[in-house]
């Protein structure tokens, strides 16, 4: 692996000027099926591999999950973080920071074909000569940038869903379970937001958290993913004794800016899906009745339904 | 804090605040210096949505719902009969920092009934927003009502620590004003309107000139109208949006369908909130910030209302069919984003990608592009999608009604209800 194609020494980074981009060699070899570790790197590696074999891959595959029958014989590819480094550098040459950034999103969105849909994209961006990221006609970048989307929201929905509760000694702790793996785009947001807190976010479906000890965030792992089932399963000897009365006076607040005469339960659940509510304090069965302010009098008999009954004041 | 009791008043005066429709807390450039609490930056999430799908973003409640004003729209005027409450300073700030360090919300939208005095209530919200600023440190999200009638230094000094200040005409004519709400007047509206405005632009000013200004209400201000408690039409309610941005730089303006809560004789019995009108006036005011029209190319004398069944983009479309079609391998940007069923997202895509080659049908629809409304608006290639030419009727009557036809949630379920009631 001495040669490589994406040495990132003799082309400098920034100047995507044609004249500067290496020729892409042709991948004329017979394809090749690849597996690697299933880290990032390790694909990073694969392209590496790609080019220096000049053997279009097949399919890529993280080890031990590779399909294909009994007559497929992957190569091992093993991770090279000197080789990975230079691969994620050189990609600078054809595609700006942004578009790169969507192809680690793409590996984060977990589909089963992320590793080809990478190579694809990587592949035709070198040979395009120039930018391909508004090349919307093609099917793989829109692919790219679709997933790129999805992993936008998802993001973006647990900014907004994860909810801390306070322990006993002042670490704020939330349960999630995203449809992607998004604790590594989330990190930045919380760390920014809640500086002056300690805070724990644990993605149950991946087993493993962000921690942030009021210095620094820290991926962390706990010894054979025994982590509390679900959020309210934090104990309730644990929880801050005002806990549960914050729950409480959040569930009131929710029931009380609802206004029934608009209500839209299409609407409310496509903003907010029925396998998040798990995890939300608001969807959580209520300890009290819900007794609605009765401040209006029905407009006329037979009109919307205004809160339950008659009003108080009459 | 006596439990029982707190939460009691926070579901009064969150009740009482709900119909207040303005809860975006976007635009807001807060950052966290120093390690405290919160930030708000650009776009404001919402943390939740309500059972009527809209968003919940801000801790959004009254200080107190005790009013010495009387305006007939209101839960909380003076001759209603309900529950009344009050905070205190302290709890508004505990609930505030409480809700926040648990990622329930963005921040704080705070407005009151006339306690006293307008000054008296104006210079109580002043005091909470203070002390979350200087005494706890935070820098989440704030907007702040600014009490019609409050002195301008108290005015002044909720800029300070507010990233919003609003003042809600609520009626959109002078003459629904007196006799809706007669101890309101627009001259009290719109002065506190203007010092607002003229706040922001001397910040501005100052920003530009000196390195280290007191920020005020960068995010803007903001207002509501109500509709369909009063007689006016669509195009009065839009020109006066119209002339509120351009003559107050206002960032939004909030249109709230009148939800029938009270049987006052002076208000029109209605039985459902005009939510499709609501709707249309947002896409119309839409259509005017973002997509180029102007106020008199959407509504004129002759056209006073808008059309309830079609979107107002559409219906201009279908009025001016002399323009179409467009072709999309050529058209500029604007005229691409004037083609019914075509969003800013797609002509933004079709724009970028055709630079790579001319683009086909089967693109358009990759793209997000609504065929079934756009068909009869566009050329690819010089080729027509709908061969045969339409009238007007025809057009209408295919989108509404012709399969696969796209209606949004909201007007089916509108349209559900007018099929009940009738
Ligand atoms: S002043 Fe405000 S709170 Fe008081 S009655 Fe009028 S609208 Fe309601």
């Amino acid at each position: 692996m001495a040669i490589s194609r994406f040495s990132a020494s003799s082309v400098p980074v920034v100047a995507a000027a044609p004249a500067a981009r290496r020729v892409v060699p042709a991948l004329s070899n017979v394809p090749l099926d690849y597996a690697y570790d299933g880290t990032f790197e390790g694909l990073l590696t694969v392209l590496f591999t790609v080019y220096d074999r000049k053997a279009a891959p097949n399919s890529i595959q993280p080890t031990g999950a590779v399909q294909g029958g009994l007559f497929v014989q992957p190569v091992e590819v093993e991770t090279n973080e000197a080789a990975a480094a230079r691969v994620w550098k050189g990609l600078l040459q054809y595609m700006d920071a942004e578009a790169r950034t969507r192809l680690f999103h793409t590996f984060l969105s977990e589909q089963p074909d992320r590793e080809l849909v990478i190579f694809r994209y990587a592949d035709l961006a070198m040979r395009a000569g120039r930018d391909i990221s508004e090349h919307y006609a093609d099917d793989n970048v829109r692919r790219v940038q679709r997933l790129a989307q999805q992993m936008y929201r998802e993001k973006h929905r647990m900014e907004a869903f994860v909810r801390f509760e306070k322990t006993q000694d002042g670490l704020f702790h939330a349960t999630i379970e995203p449809d992607f793996d998004v604790l590594p785009l989330i990190a930045a947001h919380f760390t920014k937001r809640y500086a002056d807190q300690r805070w724990l976010i644990y993605d149950r479906r991946r087993h493993y958290g962000l921690y942030y000890d009021l210095h620094r965030t820290d991926i962390v792992q706990f010894d054979g993913g025994a982590m509390p089932q679900r959020s309210t399963a934090v104990s309730a000897t644990v929880l801050d004794e005002r806990e549960p009365l914050y729950k409480l006076l959040w569930q009131a607040y929710f029931d009380h800016v609802n206004i029934p005469e608009r209500k839209n339960m299409k609407l409310h659940r496509r903003h907010m899906p029925l396998r998040y509510w798990k995890y939300l304090s608001e969807k959580q069965p209520r300890e009290q009745r819900f007794e609605p302010i009765r401040n209006k009098r029905p407009v006329q008999p037979g009109g919307p339904a205004l809160g339950a009954g008659a009003a108080v004041t009459e | 804090m006596n439990d029982q009791r707190i939460q009691e008043k926070l579901s009064i005066l969150a009740d009482a605040a709900k119909y207040d429709v303005s809860c975006s807390s976007s635009g807001g450039k807060r950052k966290n210096e120093d390690k405290g609490l919160g930030n708000a930056e650009g776009m404001g999430i919402c943390h939740s949505y309500t059972e009527d799908g809209r968003c919940v973003s801000l801790l959004k409640i009254l200080l107190t719902n005790h009013c010495i004003f009387d305006c007939a729209y209101c839960v909380s005027r003076r001759s209603n009969d309900v529950k009344r409450a009050a905070f205190t300073v302290d709890e508004v700030v505990e609930l505030t920092m409480n809700f926040y360090r648990r990622n329930y919300i963005e921040g704080l939208f705070l407005s009151s009934g006339i306690f006293s005095s307008p000054d008296y209530t104006m210079e109580r919200l002043v005091r909470i927003i203070r002390k979350l600023r200087t005494e706890h440190r935070f820098n989440g999200y704030i907007h702040v009502k600014a009490i019609p009638g409050a002195s301008e230094e108290l005015i002044q000094e909720a800029g300070l620590y507010a990233d919003r200040l609003s003042v809600n005409i609520e009626l959109p004519s002078e003459m629904a004003l007196t006799t809706l709400a007669p101890e309101k007047n627009y001259e009290e509206i719109l002065t506190p309107m203007a010092q607002i405005r003229d706040g922001i632009i001397q910040n501005k000013e100052e920003k530009a000139l000196f390195k280290k200004v007191p920020p005020f209400a960068t995010a803007g201000q903001s207002t509501q109208l109500i509709v369909g408690a009063s007689q006016e039409n669509d195009l009065q309610i839009i020109n006066l949006s119209d002339s509120l941005y351009k003559g107050y730089g206002l960032k939004r303006v909030y249109y709230s369908g009148y939800i029938p809560i009270t049987d006052d004789a002076r208000l029109p019995q209605v039985t459902h909130p005009p939510l499709i009108r609501e709707h249309r006036l947002y896409q119309t005011d839409w259509l005017m910030r973002f997509y180029g029209f102007q106020a008199d190319e959407i509504l004129d004398p002759a056209h006073p209302f808008l059309d309830l069944e079609i979107d107002p983009k559409l219906a201009w479309a279908l009025r001016n069919r002399q323009v179409f079609p467009v072709d999309i391998n050529t058209a500029d940007y604007e005229m691409i984003l004037r083609i019914p069923g075509v969003g800013a997202r797609s002509a933004k895509r079709i724009v970028a990608a055709r630079r790579f080659g001319p683009l086909s049908l089967d693109h358009l629809h990759k793209f997000g592009v609504v065929l079934k409304r756009a068909k009869f608006f566009l050329t690819c290639r010089g080729q027509a999608l709908e061969k045969r030419d339409y009238d007007e009727q025809t057009i209408r009557r295919q989108i509404l009604f012709g399969s696969g036809s796209v209606r949004s949630a909201l007007v089916t379920q509108q349209l559900d209800l007018f099929a009940q009631a009738s």
